[in-house]
């Protein structure tokens, strides 16, 4: 579990782009990317056009490992553990089992242990979370709501894994059973939580992040580090908006130079209000 | 004595951990004036490449520079490592390397992530046990130039090793809670 927590380690304070395909990936290293996320359909896309959303093809993932020189993430669906065989066996660096893809299954997640490769999983709340952690996921990023360019999915799932932390750690023993119970979570992870104050591996951000402050905000809000999906190649220009994304992450908390990145970047993507949503990705996963 | 460690992207965190831990003040470096006002630095894990990118953005690459040629002490851990070489092999063409470290090192040269280990080291430095080293998507040191003194070896590669007050290895200290070679970097030129 070290060594899978320790490549999620390497990504704090980075940021891993969408890609769809080897010259998007170009253009995310050459801004700075700390590693890649291949996938067939960007989110907003996948929103758009509707139908079953799947793994990419070996061939399109293969182009992207052989472009690039950092990290490369690819999406599994849920449950879809023959999917995750199929990325392990290509060689990806990390499996996202991704809510933005069509479930596979309706119960049940991958059993995450069973793998050489690491696994990063989506979480709303923080038993989500901690279910996920019990399966073996050794990363975990809030969902946020893909493909809307709107940030508020992402603060909500944020503030309610951290606010749950922080409520844990002021917890008396007797209390942590009942934590445990609410959060239909192991009562050991609870505990864990009790005694660290933090999630027992990396937590970082996904989901409406469209804008350098978009990317500030997160971080500030507890992330560790940024996921950016429809966000950068949904918008005028990918290239100066990446870079500017990831110079945020790095400096989150210094608004002179979030202000100097915010400039000149053109429009961002175009955003979609929560309440015409035809589906909730986010309330994917159980 | 403050030693700090780059924070621009990478496994920093834990760096600062195994500071406090072993009794040093540590503190992250992000910008031209906190690098003037440490004794000594850490360059951690994470991509090399937006490293960097990153040093360049910060205005922190002449900085660094100077303060490597001024003999700081300093520790480079995987991409750190990478920062601190004379080459960097399947880099990118733009990426820095302040050549602190007389060695040539190949990027993420044990392949995917599904090749990342750990591993019982030997090193004759920091008595026995052996380390408990984790090596994570790690570079390999394929050339070592003669002032360079190779610490430990692996399969016959250096992967830990210094050259005056500049260290080098290819694996995680900052992620197996073995504190003996945080001590060591920071008793050792003290």
């Amino acid at each position: 579990m070290r060594v899978k927590r320790g490549l999620a380690e390497m990504l704090k304070r980075g940021v891993i782009m969408d890609v769809v395909t080897a010259e998007h990936a170009r253009i995310a290293e050459d801004a700075g990317a700390a590693a890649v996320m291949a996938l067939e359909r960007v989110p907003a896309d996948i929103r758009r056009d509707g139908g079953v959303a799947r793994m990419s093809p070996p061939e399109m993932i293969e182009s992207i490992v052989e472009t690039v020189t950092i990290p490369v993430m690819a999406k599994a669906r849920i449950g879809h553990f023959a999917e995750a065989q199929v990325l392990e066996a290509l060689g990806v660096d990390y499996i996202d089992e991704s809510e933005v893809l069509t479930p596979a299954d309706e119960a049940h997640h991958i059993d995450k242990w069973r793998f050489t490769v690491p696994f990063v999983c989506g979480a709303t709340n923080l038993g989500e979370a901690l279910r996920r952690i019990s399966e073996g996921a050794a990363m975990i990023r809030s969902k946020g709501e893909a493909g809307t360019g709107n940030i508020v999915e992402a603060v909500r799932h944020l503030r309610s894994i951290t606010g749950d932390i922080r409520r844990i750690t002021v917890a008396d023993g007797a209390e942590l059973y009942d934590w445990a119970k609410r959060l239909q979570a192991p009562v050991a992870l609870v505990r864990e939580i009790a005694e660290t104050g933090r999630l027992p591996v990396p937590m970082f951000c996904a989901g409406g992040i469209a804008t350098p402050a978009d990317a500030s905000l997160v971080m500030q809000l507890g992330a560790e580090a940024t996921f950016v999906g429809s966000g950068i190649f949904k918008s005028d220009n990918p290239a100066a908006r990446a870079k500017a994304v990831v110079e945020a992450t790095t400096n989150f908390d210094d608004p002179a130079i979030l202000l100097k990145v915010s400039r000149g970047l053109g429009g961002a993507m175009p955003g979609l209000e929560l309440g015409g949503l035809e589906t909730r990705l986010a309330e994917r996963g159980w | 004595m403050k030693v700090g460690v780059l924070a621009l992207q990478g496994a920093t965190d834990l760096h600062l951990a195994a500071l406090s831990d072993v009794g040093a003040t540590g503190v992250p470096v992000r910008r031209p004036h906190e690098l003037a006002d440490v004794d000594r630095l850490i360059l951690p894990g994470g991509e090399s490449t937006t490293m960097s990118m990153m040093l360049d953005a910060a205005r922190l690459t002449e900085p660094l520079a100077e303060r490597l040629a001024d003999a700081m002490p300093v520790l480079g851990t995987c991409a750190g490592l990478l920062l601190l070489a004379a080459e960097v092999g399947d880099g990118r063409s733009d990426q820095r390397s302040f050549g602190a470290l007389d060695i040539g090192a190949r990027r993420n040269a044990y392949g995917p992530q599904t090749e990342s280990f750990e591993t019982d080291l030997p090193v004759a430095a920091l008595g026995s046990p052996p380390m408990r080293a984790i090596f994570i998507r790690s570079p390999i040191i394929e050339r070592v130039g003669a002032g360079v003194e190779v610490l430990a070896r692996l399969d016959g590669n250096p992967v830990l090793c210094r050259q005056g007050r500049a260290w080098g290895c290819t694996f995680h200290p900052e992620l197996s809670g073995d504190l003996r070679l945080h001590r060591l970097f920071c008793e050792e030129t003290a």
